[in-house]
């Protein structure tokens, strides 16, 4: 990988020309056999792993609807074709979206439907072969579930649904993914993605006392488990110590502060990002998702905010409910049991752009916005969040409400070109598991997309600051904004930009 | 009565109930099948009401088609709405009087035939002059667009070069709903005409045009985004929470 190189921006975007078999070598390393066993998977691919994953795959159309229509519906209209950004980063026509479904949509018609069985060439259906099982292995995990795909369908159909079904399939049989199995793994061993156990938090969150201290004077507290708190937040476990996340920790500290509310983070609860998801995996989803029921009813909270996390919020808005009855409206004994702890007067769980946006609305927080003048910032709406979730009380408020907030912390605020963001936003490139280094030709190519929306505006305008709310696009985009001629500290978080303008002397 | 006659009045009875009982095993087996997870591509209506509104648009407008191709938007949103005014104006060949709001439609009838062709030819000069879409396609894709091109073009052969007894046309179909069985007229171009309908009518349950029931179950966009507000749980996932 030593050769990785970015494409050439492309003044006006436009359809490319296919070069089939470019992406046909990029494949993630595949989990050992212990990573698998770990979270309770197949641990190599043995004898009979075919009727296995035909099996497995008959099983999720019995579970998942999504998965039966969509593999029913599609009819090769294109309108997919030309709208991933792996796509059009590499120009593999396996990775159009249509194609990348069509791996499996092959499988599926040979194995489940009357005109695959009985005239397979005619509908392009195939037997699942070692073959056909290792180029899905390498191109669903050239997928970033960041469901661009599924604005433009005329059938909804979303191709992570697919992937996730196929990453499903590949773990049953034993053909998963080292990295993000791997760190499922360490979630339920140490308790965060990055394995960082308990004591290290402590020590990692008094040192952050301590520069905050050092830099504005103020007691600013980042409390650990404390019972009683009335807030539980709940982020990914990079703001702890990755750069420029910690930078985000540091401005919800702030915001906590400066409005005088009792919060605390948990060490059982210590990751807000749920890789349970990727792998499409219910089963996982849920047991990640349960540390944080559990963590709340141990610490007697009232609320729970999520951090800047993007697949982190589209689990806990969308799915946290569903999976372990954090939100409203369940009747059964499970759900009612946290519903009774829980203010009912607040949106559970809450987005801490929504708790921040909540307080801005309600005077109690002031702002230098000059502060923030160095910066001409503009905002790059993460992809699960985008697509996956929503904010406040209109759809479309997971766009307006981190765009509010910009603008009443900071002076000089753009946007990109509207085909590039809301709902029609680029994925960056490193998200649904995909964010690891032997990936990182993929990731760069990946980022095409935004990087010429981005080189636009800071060509036109001066921007020299993405915001962003995603652990997974602040990683992504610190490695690869260089390739593309950025500085790596030209990322960061929204609440970054509120710790630099927020006044803490109120209380 | 002509063997043919008695061919084709088995064959549409036989297509009929392909046609019905294929579609209707299909949706059950889509309504039987839960969908676990809330997951309605956002922003997302907020309400039942909301996501009638979001699915109208779909089908009618094809709001979504529009966003991500104009060009397969125009070919595709032709042919379909001219194959529904088609569908419409068939109607008088199966209704006695004909309904009045299908004889409105009569004058419309041979201009949208006409949609109709430059709808799939449309679709079918994309599908083979765009790289992208020529790569995705798979024999079927083209034999359907044969299929439909080659339904319009024999009913429009009909209508101006090889006319036939429409009369004798609509006692046939009538008969075959009265179960009273008519002749049907020996002509070459209306048995093509009929056999390629039928032909369309026994693929529909097991070919992509499922896309057309799919799409009323299709959860990104049937889903009202109401997660946190109500507890969304399948029945096998309720199951699972009781298990532990």
């Amino acid at each position: 990988m030593a050769q990785v190189k970015a494409p050439p921006l492309r003044e006006f975007p436009s359809p490319q020309a296919l070069l089939p078999g470019a992406m046909e070598k990029s494949r993630p390393y595949v989990a050992s056999e212990k990573i698998q066993s770990a979270i309770g998977f197949a641990g190599e691919l043995a004898e009979g792993w075919e009727q296995r994953a035909i099996g497995h795959m008959g099983t999720l159309l019995g579970k998942y609807r999504s998965l039966k229509v969509f593999m029913d519906s599609c009819v090769h209209c294109g309108a997919c074709a030309d709208k991933c950004h792996y796509f059009i980063g590499t120009q593999d026509p396996k990775n159009m979206p249509v194609a990348r479904q069509d791996l499996m949509r092959s499988v599926y018609r040979r194995y489940f439907t009357l005109p695959g069985k009985l005239f397979p060439k005619l509908v392009g259906a195939r037997d699942l072969t070692r073959d056909v099982l290792d180029e899905w292995y390498t191109y669903f995990n050239q997928c970033s579930e960041c469901r661009r795909c599924s604005v433009f369908c005329p059938y909804g159909i979303d191709t992570a649904e697919v992937t996730m079904a196929a990453k499903e399939i590949l773990d049953f049989v034993g053909y998963g993914q080292k990295y993000t199995n791997e760190i499922i793994g360490k979630v339920h061993r140490i308790g965060n993605n990055l394995g960082l156990p308990g004591p290290a938090l402590a020590d990692t969150l008094t040192g952050l006392e301590e520069d905050v201290k050092e830099e504005t004077g103020v007691d600013v507290r980042f409390p650990l488990d404390e019972a009683g708190a009335e807030v539980l937040l709940v982020t990914p476990s990079a703001d702890f110590f990755a750069e420029p996340h910690v930078d985000s920790l540091i401005g919800y500290a702030k915001v906590f502060h400066a409005a005088g509310i009792r919060w605390t983070l948990s060490s059982k609860a210590s990751e807000a990002g749920n890789f349970g998801l990727f792998i499409g995996n219910y089963d996982q989803l849920r047991t990640i998702a349960l540390r944080i029921r559990e963590a709340a009813l141990e610490l007697g909270v009232k609320r729970i905010v999520v951090g800047e996390c993007g697949h982190a919020w589209r689990v806990a808005y969308s799915f946290w409910n569903t999976l372990v009855g954090i939100g409203a409206g369940g009747r059964d004994p499970f759900a009612l049991q946290l519903q009774r702890q829980l203010d009912p007067n607040v949106r559970q769980p809450t987005h801490i752009c929504e708790f921040t946006w909540d307080l801005i609305q309600r005077g109690a927080l002031k702002f230098d916005k000059d502060a923030n003048d160095h910066r001409v910032v503009t905002f790059h709406d993460s992809c699960n969040v985008a697509r996956g979730s929503g904010m406040g009380d209109l759809p479309g408020g997971q766009f307006e409400i981190p765009r509010a907030i910009i603008r009443a912390v900071a002076n000089r605020y753009v946007d990109m070109a509207s085909e590039t963001t809301r709902e029609k936003t680029f994925c960056c490139g490193g998200g649904g598991g995909l964010l690891t280094d032997e990936l990182l030709d993929l990731r760069v190519k990946g980022a095409l997309p935004r990087m010429e929306a981005l080189r636009a505006v800071a060509d036109r305008h001066g921007v020299n600051f993405m915001a962003t709310i995603c652990a997974i696009c602040k990683a992504q985009f610190t490695k690869v904004l260089p390739y593309y001629g950025f500085k790596m500290n030209q990322v960061g978080g929204v609440h970054q930009l509120v710790s630099t303008a927020i006044r803490l002397n109120a209380h | 009565m002509s063997a043919a006659s008695v061919f084709f009045a088995l064959l549409f009875y036989a297509a009929a109930a392909v046609l019905l009982a294929g579609i209707a095993l299909r949706v059950a087996d889509y309504a039987r099948t839960p969908a676990p997870l809330k997951i309605p591509t956002t922003p997302a209506p907020r309400t039942r009401g909301g996501v009638a509104l979001r699915l109208a648009r779909e089908v009618v407008f094809f709001e979504s088609l529009f966003k991500g191709s104009v060009w397969t938007w125009i070919f595709g949103w032709l042919f379909h709405a001219s194959l529904l005014l088609v569908l419409v104006r068939h109607l008088r060949y199966f209704t006695e009087p004909v309904w009045s709001w299908v004889v409105l439609v009569q004058p419309l009838g041979i201009l949208v035939a006409f949609g109709m062709a430059i709808g799939l030819a449309g679709l079918l000069a994309r599908r083979i002059l765009v790289e992208r879409i020529r790569y995705i396609s798979v024999p079927s894709d083209y034999l359907m667009l044969a299929l439909l091109l080659a339904i319009a073009g024999s009913g429009l052969a009909m209508k101006y070069v090889f006319r036939t007894d429409i009369v004798a046309v609509k006692a046939f179909f009538l008969g075959l709903l009265r179960f009273d069985w008519q002749p049907l007229p020996a002509d070459p171009m209306l048995y093509i005409h009929l056999a390629l309908v039928a032909a369309l009518m026994i693929v529909f349950p097991f070919s992509k045009l499922l896309h057309v029931p799919g799409l009323f179950f299709s959860p990104s966009r049937n889903q009202a985004d109401d997660p946190r507000e109500a507890r969304h749980l399948a029945p096998w996932a309720a199951d699972l929470e009781r298990g532990r």
